[in-house]
This record gives C-alpha cells, structure tokens and sequence, in this order.
C-alpha cells in the first residue's frame, strides 16, 4: 500500500491544455501585456513606413539623376539631384533608425511585461493549479518562452510591416517608371511566393517534431550526466555511447531532411533573381531601343533591376517571419496557459481579518487533488482541536498526514465538508490574515538564498535583532548558528546546501515561530534532529508559546508521546484519537510503529541489565 | 545582521559566483539543476587556432564533400561578379544603336549576350543547389559526431571532472555550444566564404573598369565595415549581458517555485515579486541595449548603401562631365555604359557587408561554443594502467583455476583474477571480496587531506558499517575502493592485488554499488533491471527482483516489467526507486557491495521492505555501508565510526556500546548523526 505513489499520476484529461484556443483568444490575452510599451508599438510600425517610403523613392531619383548624367546635363544639375538623393538616404536612415529603437523599446519591453504578469499570476496559484504545471515547466515558460515571443513580435511589428508594404510600393514605383516591363514581377512574385511558402509549409511540421526528438536527446544526455557514477560503477560507458550515438544520428537524419529542403530557397530564390536580370536585360533594351528611350531609358534600366531585387528579397523575409512566428505559436500558447490559469482558492468577498484562536476543527471533511470524488485522498474526517492543545499525528507514507494538515492554512480547500479556525470556516477569512495566523513547518524544508537572520526574518519582517535571536534560541538553533564565522549573517546557497538537515530542520522552526501564530504545524520537521534536541523544541514550545496550538505529524513515537492527543491515519481517515498510553494499549498501527522504533533500546536495556547480573 | 532588501542581489552574486568548484562530498545536494552557462572571458589568441582546429575537423569528416562545396562557392561567388559585365556591354550596344530605335539591328548581338548570361545563370543554380544540400549534410554530420565525440569523451572523464564541474554547465555545451556551432558552420562559414570571393571577384571587376571609382567605393565599405564592428561589438556584448542576466532569472524563479509553499504559508509573495521586478528590469535593460545595437545596424548599412550608391552616381557623373580621364585596366574611357553597372555592383558590395555584419556575432557565439566544446574534449580521461583482468574460470577440487570462455558448457559462474608478472608467467587468483585497506591517506584537493590513516579490513562475506557526520569522510572511502578517487598514501588490496594493478572496469564489475540518491534511465523497469548485467535474460532480471523484494510492486505497475519510465522515473515512488536499483545490483551479482543509504525520511513499513531487498542482496557478499541511520548497523560484523576522516572507533555493536564512547553517543540519540 504505502509502496504506491503519493500523488496521482496526472491523467492528460486532468492537465488542461490550451491547444484549442484560437489564435486571437491567445493574441488577446498575450497583448494585454503591452500596457506602458504600447506607444512604441504602434510608433514603430509608423516609422518603418517613413524609412520604407524614402528606401523606395531612391531608385526613382537615381533613374533621373543617370538620365541626366546621359543626356549631359550641366554640373549643378547633377549636384542638386544628388543633393536630394542624399538627403532621401539619410531620411530614410533617421526613420529606420529610430524604428530599430522603438521596436527594440516595444518588445523587449513586452516581454518584460510578459515575464512579469506571469511571475505575479504564478504567485496567486493554489496548489491545485501549480500541481498541474511542473515548476520546471514554468521556469522555461518564464525564460525561453518569452524569449522565442519577443524575438516573434520583433519581426511582428517591424519586418512584418516592412516588407508587404515595401513589395508594393516598389511594384508601384516600378510600374510608374518602366509600364509593361514592370509585369515580369507580376509573374515572377506569386512563383517566388509559392515556392518558398511551399517549403515552408512542408518544413515548420519537420522542425517541430524534431525539436521535440532533440529535447529528448538532450535530456538523455543530461539523464547519463544526472547518473554518471552509476555509469561508471556499471561500467556502461560504453553501452550509454552506443545509446546516445544511436538517438544522435536519429536526430540528425531527421535533421538533414528538413535542412535539405530548406536548402531549397537560396536556388529558388537565384532562379527568380536571374529570370529577372535576363528579362530586363533583354526586354528592357529592347523596349528602349525601339521606343528611343520614351518608355525606358538606361537609368530606369538599371533601377529595375533594384527594384526587382527589393520585392524579392522582402518576399525572402516574409518567408522567414512566417515561419518564425509559426514556430513561435506554441511558445505563446504555453505562455498563454500560464497567464489563463486562475487560482482555484478566491479570496472572499467579504473577508474576515481576524482570528479568534488556534482551535481547528474538522467537519466531515474530504479531499481530493483532482477534486472529484472518485480519487479521495481524505475521506469523513472528523477532528476537533481546542485552542492551545498538543496534537500528535503518526501514520505510514501515503496515509494523508500532510494532506491533512495542509487543509489548515488553505494551501489546498476541501472537496467536502468544512475546515474551521478559530471558529470560523476558513473560507471566509482573509487569506493573508488566516495564513499570518497559522505557521506551517513544512516536510520539504527549503531555505533561499540569503543571510541566516534574512531567512528567519521571512516569519516577520520587523522582527528585532532580540526576537530572531529569541526564536532560534527556541528551536535550539542558535548554538550553532553562533559557531559559524559570520553568525546570522552566514549566507546560506540556494537550497540551503550549506546547512545539514538538522540545522536546516531547525532554522525553519525558528522561521515558523518567528510569526508567533496561534496554531503551529510542524510536519515531520524534527526528523534528523537528535531525539534530545527534539525533546528540548517541544519543551521550549510548552514553555513558551502555552497558548498556540501545536500540529507535530512524526514518523517516530517518540515525538509525540507527550502530546495531548495522538491522531492515528491509515489511507485517508483518522484510524484512531487517544493519549499514547491509551493507543499504545487498543491501537494496532501505533503499537507497531511503536515497538518497530523502540525494540532496539528495549534490548538494550536487557543488554544493560546482563551487565549488572555479571557484576554480581 | 544584514538588512532584508538586498536578497536580490544576493541571488546574483550567488549565481554569478557558482563556478567555483564544489567540495566533492556532499556533491549529490549540491547540484545546480538550471542549464545557464555564465560566459567566460575569451582568450583572445585562441579563437584562430580554435577556428583552424574547428576546420581541420570538419575537413576529417568529409574529405570529398567539404571541398566540392568549397569548390561550388568560390565558383559561383566568381560567377555572380559576371553579369556586371553582360549589363555594360548591352548598354554599350543599346547607347550606340538607340537613336536609330532599330531593334533588329542590335537584336542578334544582345541576344546571344543574353544567351550567354542564362548559360551562367544555369551553372550557377545547379551549382548553388548543389552546395545547399551538401552544406545540410555537412552540418548535420558533423554536429552529430561533435555531440557524439562529446558524449563519448564525457563517458571517459574521471569522477572529479564531474565533482568540480556543474551539471548545467556541462549540459550547456549539448544545447547552448552545440546551437552555436549549427548557425556557425551551417549559415555563416559558408556565407562568409562565399561573400569573401564575392567581394574579390567585384573587385576586381571594379577594377577592370575604373580604379577611381572602385576606390570611391572601397572607402564607403571600409566606413560601413568600421560601424559594422562598433555596433556589432557592442550587441555582441549586451546580448552576453542577456544571456547572464535570463541565467539570473531563470535561478530566481527556480528556487521561488522550489519552495513555492514556503513562500505561501509565509504570504511572502509580495516579497517575491519585489525581487522579481528587480531582476526582471535588469534582463530588460540588457535585452533591450542588446536589441538596440542589433535593430538599428540593419537601416543604418542599408542607408549608408544607398549614400555609396548615391556619391558613386554623382561621381561618375561629375568624371563623364568633366572628362577626368579613367584608370582602368580595361582602358575604357568613363561612360555611361561603365557608371550602371557601377551602381549595381555597390548594391551588390554594400548588400555583402550587410550579410557579414549578420554573420560576424554567430561566428563569435560559435566559436566560443567551440572552444568550450574543445575544452571539454581536451580534459584528460580517466588514467588507466591496471593490467590484472577479471577472467571467467573452473576451480577444480585441489583449488587449481583453469580460464574457460563464459559460453562453455562447464562454467560455473566462478571467476578469477589474471596476474601477468614481469617474467612473463600467470597466476590466477580466485575471485573471493577480499578488500583490505592499509593507512590510507587521501586528498582531494593537494594539501586538504580529508582521510587520515584509514585502515579497514573487510573478510569475503562480512559487512562492515561506516557511521559518522556529512563530511566524515564515509563516501570517501568506498570512492577509493571502486578507484573513483586515487589515494595519496597506503595501500588498497582486493583479494591480496593492489587496486591499482586491476584493470579499473573489472575492479568495478567486481564491486556492487546502490547510491543513496537513486539514478534510472529513461527505459522500461526491465531496461532498468537489466543495466546491471547487460547479458541477462528476462528471467534473470525478475529472479533479481523477486530477491530484493521488486517483484511485488512491479507486477501491480500498468505494464508490468515493460512500464516505461521517464524522467528518473518520477512516477514511482522513492521506495520503488530504490527497490529497482537494489534488483539492478542483484542482477550484476558481485562479491563485494557498496551501500549508500538513503537519507531522505521514508516511513516505517517501506524501509522495512527496503531494508529486506538490502539484506536479501548482502547476503554472501562483503559490504559497505555507508549508514545515515544506526538501525541498520547492528549486525555488522565491523562498525567503523568516522570523524574528520579519522577512525575514532572501531568493533562489533556490542563492544561499542559498552564501551559508552561516540558511537554510544550517537546510539541514544545525544548527538546528530547528520
């Protein structure tokens, strides 16, 4: 039974997933994000039309100023034409240019909006919701998500805008300065457009299952990185190389093939390029020589020719926007999925602030993670707790201990029945002010990075230099907190590495009692301490904090015996309440628990008593 | 005490400064999960040799095909240089014949000029067809025997190499070096090459037609190159900046989401995103200079273009006025047929160095991926010099080992080590699970001894206990006897040979380890099973399972032997984890046992079953345990109490606890054992 997993293994259905969302619900709600870089959003666009506008102008006036030069006109004509041209260039340099800022400013300044909205929504999630996203999952989601989004966006509200709109103006200009000549782009554009969205087309499909393939090579190689001593204790590196060469030249096949099609644009693109060169070339003198320069002369000739290469090469971008905002939807989907999850734990409407007491009582309370009925973890549960009463709770791995007690603080809300603190049903108080109220030592006991004293002043932010110090005393922390170097102002690594479990276990006690709460848990939170110190903490609790209630869920006995009441769980309900006299005399579970943890020192003790009788 | 407001940047010095290297052992906890790679400054002289190594390489994996593609770029970078020439001359023709407006009179010449210029044009696609797809091939190949060269070498490297390197810095020469280098040698080496003879074949068309204005030209691109490398520099550096700062992040929000219900139940959210904010404007700033620099390149060298374009038109047209004579190696006087196709080719020159510009900051990504992946490549592989080999073999009844193949039908599953001696004689040993170790000295680090005078005796079959605090120096040890670590003085012998002389991957073979924290591999439970002998059948693989005590559990699983696990198999349980890599010991069948047990709490009816697959696998065998907990300790044949990576205290339990010292201490539970 308790070999069987914790949690539930999600099932697909229970992870919502936002894949039938359409674009413009995931469009909208990304935008919202905008907010203070809107200007720049809408700037940029504007003044990539500006550079867009002059870019197309220079090769008309080059068409003139070569004409000029032709028909041999005087130097101060020539001069002013260039002066004009040059003046165009730069234009269109200041424009594109300050486009270039804008744009940088809109979407970097997006993707920090982006970063932070999901950072503050993550923060408001119950668990429920974090259970359904893995953290690692949403720390990629933060980071590299946001990053594809911007890099997205970026091309969104510049090239996106630059490069239709420069395909038709150049057209424009092209069929203004050469007339019929100019429908050669009528032809050539759709070819082009066609064969390079084509490829595309076939490609984006390719590279999104193999990213999904080299992710998993990745991990594989990150797994064999994870294990490597066993690796080596096996002697498997040899085994483990064959295993990765065979998923690597996998991935590279999959790769070759979607390169060798992509590999197909640059002729394409060439074969457009010189079907317009030879056609200008040839159409062109011919339509000047026959039309003596009416229709076409050698200027316009060669700008044509420019005119040509911009439409093409601005249709080579569009290609490669799409299929960069293709590959980017899913990042905004996952993005999007983290923006639209809302917490499942609402703050009232009209909440209570204040907590009468630390008497907790459960009413036929049942839970479950997935919140249905059919996968209970706690089922009619029944438990009343008077204000500053000592609770034991003792039950194998999977009997919901720590479900229990997590129901407290509405980390997670009931399925059924009710959960009351002070009286009240914990649903109707301010969560800021039920949570103040209730400190929680958690099994998973995590420090962050920062000083001892910043970590203990987490419990309470004004606290004194004396309080800290008062509390660690408490917890029994502060005797070796005073034999490092730096005292409370050790830093401690992210993760707490550099602080044994025991001196870990203790410091978040100290933490807990740092808010001076008026219910207390403390879930499996002594379990490397020495049995000693254990006894000393619990003293130190009766003595000092008489009035708050106390939650100590513990694997060993001897950590609850002096409990006023000792809670047994068995898969879900409460198996038995009593004194541990009066459950280690009917209760199964807790005389075996019991007996399991103290037959040792019960041999002991007739080891001892041997001794004695060969003194005799 | 430090004031509460500056945790943000403690994150960040925490962050910038986790590439110091680790204390080995406690390393398992110490491990950073997040793949950042915090960039390290480039030796300036290395980068070419880096290149030329990079080169050398990809010339080794394909000795036909790289040249050809080298051979179709140099040609059709010559090629593209030509219609230049074709555009003169028809506008020569057409500029002598227009006047008469008499098309079939020039219609022939130009025609075959045209003709001409398809016949170019032809050669050219099929050239750069063929170039593109072989570039493909090239660059996937060879990213594919990089990472394999990678992973092999990585296979090869000692223990220490992973002790003092981080997990995701080594990971991020996988996916950040092994991208870079992808851009670099499938898009910019061959642009670059190819803009390279561009430009050299333009120029020397320039050349042929006017030295005056080529020079015109040249200056405007020597401008464009010189803005190219300020802007390029500086968004080369702020986009290093980014990539630390999302490094920054990235650890923030890891280490929130990590202890996500701390910081619930102590409704410090509000704290969290003020540290957050902070960070996050910080990526911002960065990301946004970074993108600054890139964004604005693109109009200002396309504009500075245009300006060229521009001085280049009035250029020619002030010489075709004033009649400045040419200087030219075609002899060509200045024209109009001369000052077109001028014009063209600084599009085509102006459009080069804005592919270069392009190409410059992955060249420099890339090869700094390269140089690390070098790095990496060039660390010296675990050092091997032991000749003594663990060969298969019969013992008949007056003890005399005969070697036999394993496939023979007389084998009986028993071994013995092969001695060759210096006089060329053999002696055979039989495999027994002796380990002695004699004063024992080691370091880590040259002049940190962590293990004084260590010396342990251990008989085939008995079970010797190591207890003491983290960092007692108890995993030490067994990393010696498995020669994961080399010791400084003293001696080990496995069955009366020096360690040192057994060839390390039969030394290995012959010793068991089950680690405190559990490492499965991506692979169904009997894949799992199966790695530790990897000749075992299917009924082998569930007998081992069934004698730890696998069996059951396995069985209840949705697929049985064949459920597949992921994710270190994050869908078992830690006992079912550990369970599995006790069975994996089971099947590899070795004399001798390394036991790390878990710490982590599990409760008392799991390690109960835990605790039997333990002792069914110790059975017949000679073991270490390294102990976290002292119940387990007790029938030890030896229990060895640790301090400092000293032995203070050594016997039966019995004798310990009469003899009221430490490990009596540690027995009631007056001191902490972790």
């Amino acid at each position: 039974m308790s070999l069987l997993p914790k949690k539930p293994v999600m099932d697909q259905e229970f992870v919502k997933t936002a894949a039938h969302v359409n674009y413009a619900t995931v469009g909208r709600k990304l935008t919202e994000s905008v907010r203070e870089y809107k200007t720049a959003a809408v700037v940029t666009p504007l003044l990539v039309l500006g550079e867009v506008v002059f870019e197309v102008m220079i090769p008309l006036y080059t068409a003139d100023l070569i004409d000029a030069i032709k028909s041999g006109a005087n130097l101060s004509q020539i001069l002013s034409t260039g002066g004009v041209l040059a003046l165009m260039a730069l234009v269109s340099l200041a424009f594109g240019a300050a486009a270039g800022l804008t744009c940088a400013k809109a979407s970097t300044g997006f993707a920090k909006n982006l970063r932070k909205d999901m950072f503050y929504n993550i923060q408001t999630f119950s668990f429920a919701v974090i259970d359904r996203f893995s953290s690692s999952s949403l720390v990629t989601r933060i980071t590299t998500d946001v990053m594809n989004v911007q890099m997205a966006y970026m091309m969104l509200i510049r090239t996106a805008i630059r490069s239709p709109f420069m395909l038709v103006l150049a057209f424009i200009a092209a069929y203004s300065m050469a007339g019929w000549l100019a429908l050669v782009f009528v032809v050539i554009i759709p070819v082009l457009a066609v064969a390079l969205f084509a490829v595309i087309r076939k490609v984006v499909p390719v590279f999104r299952r193999i990213f999904r393939k080299y992710d998993a090579l990745n991990e594989r190689a990150e797994e064999n990185l994870a294990g490597i001593r066993v690796v080596k204790s096996y002697v498997r590196e040899d085994y483990e190389k064959e295993k990765y060469d065979r998923a690597a030249t996998e991935v590279q096949n999959d790769f070759t093939y979607a390169e060798r099609i992509l590999a197909l644009n640059a002729p394409i693109m060439n074969f457009c390029i010189y079907t317009v060169m030879v056609f200008v070339i040839y159409a062109g003198s011919f339509a000047i020589v026959s039309t003596r320069g009416e229709l076409l002369d050698v200027g316009q000739f060669s700008s044509l020719i420019t005119y040509g290469f911009m439409m093409l090469m601005q249709l080579m971008m569009l290609s490669m926007i799409f299929a960069q905002v293709v590959m980017s939807e899913e990042n905004a989907r996952r993005i999007y999925e983290v923006l639209d999850a809302k917490t499942t734990i609402d703050q009232p409407a009209d909440p209570v602030t204040e907590v009468a007491d630390g008497s907790i009582d459960f009413d036929g309370v049942g839970f479950s993670y997935r919140g249905d009925r059919d996968h209970e973890a706690l089922r009619g549960i029944d438990l009343h707790i008077r204000s500053g009463e000592v609770i034991g709770v003792i039950g194998s791995t999977g009997s919901a201990k720590s479900t229990l007690v997590q129901l407290i603080p509405r980390l997670y809300d009931v399925t059924e029945g009710s959960v009351r603190v002070g009286g009240r049903d914990v649903r109707d108080y301010d969560l800021e002010t039920l949570r103040d109220a209730v400190a929680m030592v958690l099994q998973k006991n995590v420090l962050f990075s920062g000083t001892i004293a910043e970590n203990l002043r987490w419990g309470n932010e004004h606290a004194t230099d004396e309080e800290v110090l008062e509390a660690a005393r408490l917890a029994q922390a502060d005797e070796f907190v005073q034999t490092f170097p730096n005292k409370y102002d050790t830093y401690i690594e992210q993760g707490g590495t550099n602080v044994s479990g025991g001196q870990k276990q203790r410091l978040c006690i100290a933490r807990a009692l740092l808010k001076r709460p008026k219910i207390l848990i403390l879930d499996d939170s002594t379990s490397a301490v020495d049995t000693k110190t254990d006894r000393l903490i619990r003293e130190g609790f009766r003595n000092y904090l008489p009035e708050t209630t106390k939650v100590i869920i513990a694997q060993r006995t001897s950590s609850v015996e002096d409990a006023d009441r000792i809670v047994v769980m068995d898969s879900g309900t409460i198996n038995d309440i009593g004194t541990h006299e009066e459950l280690l005399r009917r209760n199964a579970i807790y005389r075996e628990v019991y007996l399991s943890q103290n037959k040792q020192s019960h041999d002991e003790r007739e080891l001892g008593e041997l001794e004695v009788s060969a003194d005799e | 005490m430090a004031a509460n407001n500056n945790s943000a940047e403690n994150i960040l010095k925490n962050v910038t400064g986790s590439n110091q290297p680790t204390e080995p052992e406690r390393e398992p906890e110490r491990q950073n999960v997040a793949g950042r790679q915090v960039a390290r400054p480039q030796r300036r002289g290395g980068r070419g040799r880096t290149l030329g190594r990079l080169i050398k390489m990809l010339f080794s994996f394909y000795p036909r095909m790289l040249p050809l593609v080298i051979l179709c770029i140099v040609v059709s970078a010559v090629l593209s240089a030509l219609p230049a020439t074709f555009m003169q001359r028809t506008l020569e023709i057409v500029t002598a014949h227009w006047e008469g407006g008499d098309w079939e009179a020039v219609a022939g010449q130009i025609g075959s000029l045209v003709l001409t210029l398809v016949g170019i044009y032809v050669v050219s696609l099929v050239l750069s067809f063929t170039w593109t797809r072989a570039m493909a091939i090239i660059t996937q190949g060879s990213l594919e025997k990089f990472r394999e060269r990678l992973f092999g070498h990585m296979q090869d490297l000692p223990i220490s190499y992973f002790d003092e390197h981080q997990r995701g810095d080594i990971m991020s020469h996988y996916t950040n070096d092994i991208d870079a280098l992808r851009q670099m040698i499938g898009q910019s080496l061959p642009n670059i090459t190819l803009t390279f003879v561009t430009l050299i074949s333009v120029f020397s068309v320039m050349i042929y037609y006017s030295v005056w204005m080529a020079a015109v030209i040249v200056a405007g691109v020597l401008f464009m190159s010189y803005m190219t490398k300020v802007l390029g520099s500086r968004s080369a550096r702020n986009f290093v900046a980014q990539q630390k700062e999302i490094g920054v992040v990235e650890g923030h929000v890891e280490e929130v989401m990590n202890g996500q219900r701390v910081v619930k139940v102590f409704c410090h959210e509000d704290a969290a995103q003020d540290d957050f904010d902070v960070l996050n404007r910080r990526l911002f700033e960065a990301s946004r200079a970074a993108n600054m620099y890139t964004n604005t390149l693109g109009p200002i060298l396309m504009n500075l273009g245009n300006l060229i374009y521009v001085i280049v038109a009035l250029v020619g047209g002030v010489f075709i006025e004033t009649g400045v004579p040419n200087l030219s190696i075609s002899g060509l006087p200045f024209s109009i047929a001369v000052t077109v196709p001028f014009l063209n080719m600084t599009k085509q020159f102006a459009g080069q160095i804005g592919q270069i510009s392009q190409q410059i900051n992955s060249v420099v990504m890339g090869l700094a991926g390269a140089e690390r992946i070098f790095e990496l490549m060039d660390e010296p592989v675990e050092q091997d010099q032991g000749y003594v080999e663990l060969v298969a073999c019969t013992i008949d009844r007056e003890g005399n080992v005969t070697e036999c193949d394993r496939r023979s039908e007389n084998w009986a599953g028993q071994w013995a080590w092969r001695h060759p001696h210096g006089d060329g004689s053999l002696t055979y040993t039989p495999l027994a699970g002796d380990v002695r170790l004699f004063d024992v000295d080691f370091a880590y680090r040259k002049g940190h001894t962590v293990l004084h005078d260590v010396s342990v005796w251990a008989k085939p079959g008995q079970k010797v206990a190591f207890v003491g605090a983290t960092g007692a120096g108890k995993t030490t040890i067994t990393n010696l006897i498995n020669r994961f670590y080399d010791i400084e003085d003293g001696k080990i012998r496995y069955d009366g040979i020096n360690i040192n002389k057994i060839k390390k991957s039969d030394l290995r073979r012959s010793l068991g380890v089950v680690l405190q924290d559990v490492n499965l591999f991506t692979g169904s439970v009997m894949d799992n099973i199966r790695f530790g002998r990897l000749d075992a059948t299917d009924e082998e693989c569930m007998a081992a399972a069934r004698l730890v005590g696998a069996d059951g559990f396995i069985k209840r699983l949705p697929d049985g032997y064949n459920t597949m696990l992921t994710d270190n198999g994050s869908n078992l349980s830690q006992g079912q984890r550990q369970l599995l890599s006790i069975a994996r010991c089971a099947v590899a069948d070795p004399p001798v046992m390394i036991l790390d047990e878990a710490t982590s709490s599990i409760d008392t009816h799991t390690e109960a079953i835990v605790q039997r697959g333990m002792d069914a696998l110790m059975t017949g065998r000679t073991t270490f345990v390294i102990a976290h907990r002292l119940s387990t300790v007790q029938n030890s044949d030896a229990i060895i109490v640790l301090d400092h990576g000293r032995i203070i205290e050594r016997g039966s339990h019995d004798e310990l606890i009469a003899k009221k010292g430490t490990y009596y201490q540690l027995y009631t539970g007056a001191f902490e054992l972790e």
